[in-house]
C-alpha cells in the first residue's frame, strides 16, 4: 500500500541526469508523484561533489556539499535517481563533516532524509506495483553504490516485476562492476574497457533487447560500449521503464529517428 | 623487490594484451569467490565473528606496545629470541647473521611476504646462502626468477603448460622426455625434488599468520606441509613476521582462524595449522635447535594512530584480490610491488611511498566489494580516498586532470552560471550528436570515447525544461 501521508519531496537531479538524460528527472517525478509526494527541484544544486571527493580535492568537495546541505533544507526527503549519489550524501556527507561538530547535526539531519528513487518508492513510500508496459527481455546491473551502500537490489525487481509485458532475465554477475568508477574511467581506460568489455559480453549472453539499471554513470558507460560494439541492446534507466515512459523516451544513444 | 608501481599503466597495458596471463587469471576467476560463498553460507556466525575478531584486532592495536613486549618475554622464556627490526635491512641482516652463525649453507623457506618485502632471497644468495622455496608455488616461480603475483597463491598467473617448461628447464637429472601432464605429476615431481633439500637444510624460514602473545607462538597455516618440515628439521627456525601479527591469546587465534581460511580458499580449515613454541627441549623427539622470530616494522609503527591504521587488522586472506574486478583485469604483477589487490593499494603507498605508487590507490572504481568481503571490515576504499587525499595535497595527481577538476568545481560551486553553461553544453551537444545518436570522438573526451561511444545528451538540461514547466504550469 502506498503511503497516504503527504511527503515534500526534493529531487537531487544528479548532474548526468541533468545533462545527459533529464527524461529520467520526469520519470522520477512521475514515480514520485504516484508514490503520493510533492515534488520540487531546488535551483541551488549542481553536483554532490562526488568527483573532487573521491579525487582527494576535500575543499572542493565539501563547498559542494554544503550548497546541497543548504539547497535541501526543509525537505521531508531527498531522493536522486541514482545510488551513487544518494550513497555520497548519506554515507559520504557525515565523514566529511565528521571533524566540524557545528556541520555535524545538519549533515546527520539530511543522510537520514536521503534516498535512491527506487528504494524510496518500495521502502518509504510502501509501493508494490507500478502501472507500466514495456513488451520484451530485459536485463538489470546492480550498480555498485547503490548495492553496497544503500542495500537497492530487490526493490527494483519487485516493481520490474509488476510491469506488463515484460521478462526479467537475470545478468549473471551483476553486482560485479562495470568499470565506470567516476573519473577512473577516464583515468584507467584501459582497465575500464576490460571491465566493461566483460560486463557487454554478460549482457549479451542473457539474450536480454533491453539493459536497465539505477544509476547514470554506470548505463552511459555500459551503453556507450554496447554501441561501440554495434550491438543492438536498449540501455535504460530503470525509472524510465517503471514510469511507463519507455514507448515515448529513445533509449540512450539511439539515432534520431526520421 | 625493486618497485615498478610508478610503471603501473605501461605495467597494466602489458598485462592485458598478454594472453597467456589473461587465460590463467580467467581461470582463477571464480574459483576463489564460489568457495569463499559456499564456505560462509554454512556458517551463520559470519558476521558476529567478524566483529568479534575486527574486535579483537583493533584492541591489539591500541595496546600493540604491550602485547609485543609480553610475546618477547614469553618467547624468551620458552628458550627463543624475539629480533626487533625497524628496516629490511635490519631484517636482513638478523637472518644473515644467524644462517653465518651456524655456519648454514643452504634455508629452506615455508611461505612468507614478508621476506618478499625485506628482498631476502637475493640478500641470502648474494652472501652464499642458497635458499630454497618450499611451498609449490614459491618453488616454481623461484625456478622462474619472478616475484609472487598474489599473496598466497603465488603462481596464480601461470598456466600449467608454464609450469612443465620450468620444471623441465631445472630439473635437468630427470628424462627430458618425461610426461608432465597435470598439477597431480608436477607436484609429485617437485615433492621428489624437495625431499633431499628438506633434509640438507641448515636453517629453516617461515612466515606467521599469528604471534601469540599469551604463549610466545608464532602460527602457520598451510595446505602442503612444507612449513612443517621447514621448521622442525633444522638448526634453527627464524620466523619472519610484522609486528601487526601479534594477538593476545590463542583463544583469539582460535577466532580469527575461523575466518581465515574460509576468507581464503573457502576450506574450513587449512590442511596444516602449525603453532611453534620455542626449539626443540630435552623431551622432544625433533624440533629446530634454535626458535627465532624476526619482528619487521618497515613502517608500520608510523601508521598507528593514523587514518591507515585499519589496514593493520590485515589477515592477508586475499579475499579482496579475489573479489577485486581490477586484479582480476590485469593479475598482480602490474601492481609493481609485494602487495597487490585492494590491501596493497592501501598497503604499498604506506611502505613505500605515495610518490612511487600513487596510481594503485586510484584504480580503483570504489565498487566496494572488497570491503564487503574483508573478514577483518577493513575500510579499503576508504582508505584509498585517504591516499588519494594526500596525493592532492602534495600535487601528485597529473596536472591536466588537476585543472579539469578545478574547471569543473568552478562552475559547480557557481549554480546560476552552472546551470546557464550546462543548458548551452546539452543543446550544442544535443544538436551535433541528435543524428547518429552518440560520439564516436569527441575533443577532450578522449579517456572516455577511445573505449567507447558517448550517448548523445537529450539536447536540453533537466534544470531547463523542469523551470519551463513550472513557468507554463503558472501561466
Amino acid at each position: 500500500m502506498v503511503s497516504d501521508q503527504p511527503a515534500r519531496v526534493g529531487l537531487f537531479v544528479t548532474c548526468l541526469v541533468d545533462l545527459f538524460r533529464p527524461s529520467v528527472g520526469f520519470a522520477a517525478v512521475k514515480l514520485l508523484e504516484e508514490a503520493g509526494c510533492t515534488v520540487e527541484v531546488p535551483r541551488l544544486q549542481t553536483c554532490c561533489g562526488q568527483p573532487a571527493y573521491n579525487s582527494g580535492d576535500k575543499a572542493d568537495a565539501k563547498a559542494l556539499a554544503r550548497q546541497v546541505i543548504d539547497a535541501f533544507e526543509g525537505f521531508d526527503y531527498v531522493v536522486a535517481p541514482s545510488g551513487s549519489c544518494a550513497g555520497q550524501i548519506r554515507s559520504h556527507y557525515p565523514e566529511m563533516f565528521a571533524d566540524e561538530p557545528a556541520m555535524a547535526q545538519r549533515v546527520q539531519h539530511l543522510a537520514k532524509r536521503t534516498y535512491e528513487l527506487v528504494s524510496f518508492l518500495v521502502d518509504v513510500r510502501g509501493m508494490e506495483h507500478v502501472v507500466a508496459r514495456c513488451a520484451g527481455v530485459v536485463t538489470y546491473h546492480d550498480s555498485c553504490s547503490g548495492l553496497r551502500e544503500l542495500g537497492v537490489k530487490q526493490q527494483p525487481r519487485q516493481l520490474l516485476a509488476s510491469v506488463d509485458g515484460l521478462t526479467l532475465k537475470e545478468l549473471p554477475g551483476a553486482e560485479i562492476c562495470c568499470g565506470f568508477g567516476g573519473t577512473f574511467c577516464i583515468k584507467y581506460p584501459e582497465i575500464s574497457d576490460r571491465m566493461v568489455s566483460d560486463k557487454a559480453a554478460d549482457i549479451l549472453a542473457t539474450g536480454a533487447d533491453t539493459l536497465l539499471a539505477g544509476d547514470m554513470g554506470c548505463l552511459l558507460n555500459m551503453a556507450g560500449k554496447l554501441q561501440r560494439q554495434g550491438k543492438e541492446v536498449a540501455v535504460r534507466h530503470v525509472a524510465e521503464v517503471l514510469a511507463d515512459m519507455a514507448d515515448e523516451v529513445a533509449p540512450m544513444g539511439a539515432p534520431e529517428k526520421r | 623487490m625493486l618497485a615498478t608501481s610508478h610503471n603501473f599503466k605501461s605495467n597494466v597495458h602489458d598485462a592485458l594484451v598478454d594472453a597467456t596471463l589473461q587465460k590463467a587469471l580467467g581461470m582463477m576467476k571464480t574459483g576463489f569467490q564460489v568457495k569463499r560463498a559456499q564456505a560462509f553460507a554454512k556458517l551463520p556466525e559470519f558476521e558476529d565473528l567478524r566483529e568479534a575478531a575486527k574486535a579483537i584486532k583493533n584492541h591489539t592495536l591500541e595496546h600493540l606496545d604491550f602485547y609485543l613486549e609480553t610475546f618477547e618475554r614469553n618467547v624468551v622464556a620458552r628458550g627463543g629470541q624475539v629480533h626487533w627490526c625497524r628496516t629490511p635491512a635490519e631484517a636482513r641482516e638478523t637472518v644473515l647473521g644467524i644462517c653465518r652463525r651456524l655456519g648454514a649453507k643452504t634455508v629452506t623457506k615455508g611461505k612468507s611476504m614478508i621476506a618478499e618485502e625485506i628482498a631476502l632471497n637475493d640478500y641470502l644468495e648474494a652472501n652464499n646462502v642458497v635458499p630454497v622455496e618450499t611451498d609449490l608455488g614459491e618453488y616454481i616461480i623461484q625456478l622462474r626468477k619472478e616475484p609472487p603475483s598474489h599473496i598466497i597463491a603465488p603462481a596464480v598467473h601461470l598456466v600449467k603448460e608454464q609450469v612443465a617448461d620450468a620444471f623441465r628447464a631445472h630439473h635437468t637429472d630427470l628424462d627430458p622426455g618425461r610426461a608432465l601432464p597435470d598439477a597431480r605429476t608436477m607436484c609429485d615431481e617437485a615433492r621428489m625434488e624437495l625431499r633431499p633439500k628438506f633434509l640438507a637444510a641448515d636453517v629453516g624460514i617461515t612466515g606467521a599468520n599469528f604471534l601469540i602473545a599469551e604463549t610466545g607462538t608464532s602460527v602457520i597455516v598451510t595446505n602442503e606441509g612444507n612449513g612443517d618440515l621447514t621448521q622442525t628439521l633444522t638448526k634453527a627456525h627464524i620466523a619472519l613476521a610484522s609486528l601487526e601479527k601479534v594477538v593476545p591469546t590463542l583463544e583469539d587465534t582460535a577466532t580469527i582462524l575461523r575466518l581465515l581460511a574460509r576468507s581464503a580458499t573457502g576450506q574450513e580449515f587449512s590442511t596444516y595449522t602449525t603453532l611453534s613454541t620455542g626449539p626443540r627441549r630435552a623431551e622432544d623427539t625433533d624440533g629446530p635447535g634454535e626458535y627465532h622470530v624476526v619482528l619487521l616494522d618497515n613502517g608500520r609503527s608510523a601508521m598507528l594512530g593514523t587514518e591507515f591504521q585499519d589496514m593493520l587488522r590485515c589477515i592477508r586472506c586475499a579475499a579482496c584480490l579475489n573479489h577485486c574486478p581490477v586484479y582480476s583485469a590485469v593479475g598482480g604483477h602490474a601492481y609493481g610491488w609485494v602487495y597487490p589487490g585492494p590491501m596493497g593499494s592501501v598497503l604499498t603507498p604506506s611502505l613505500i611511498g605515495v610518490e612511487e605508487a600513487g596510481n594503485l590507490p586510484n584504480a580503483s572504481t570504489f565498487c566496494g566489494r572488497c570491503e564487503s568481503v574483508c573478514p577483518m571490515k577493513i575500510p579499503l576504499p576508504r582508505m584509498m580516498r585517504h591516499w588519494r587525499e594526500r596525493e592532492y595535497e602534495k600535487k601528485l595527481s597529473p596536472a591536466p586532470y588537476r585543472t579539469g577538476l578545478s574547471v569543473w568545481a568552478f562552475f559547480a560551486r557557481r549554480p546560476a552560471l552552472y546551470h546557464v553553461m550546462t543548458d548551452i553544453a546539452t543543446r550544442v551537444l544535443g544538436f551535433f550528436g541528435r543524428r547518429h545518436g552518440r560520439f564516436r570522438t569527441l575533443p577532450l573526451a578522449n579517456g572516455w570515447t577511445q573505449v567507447r561511444d558517448l550517448p548523445t545528451p537529450e539536447g536540453r538540461s533537466f534544470q531547463s525544461l523542469w523551470a519551463e514547466r513550472q513557468r507554463k504550469k503558472a501561466a
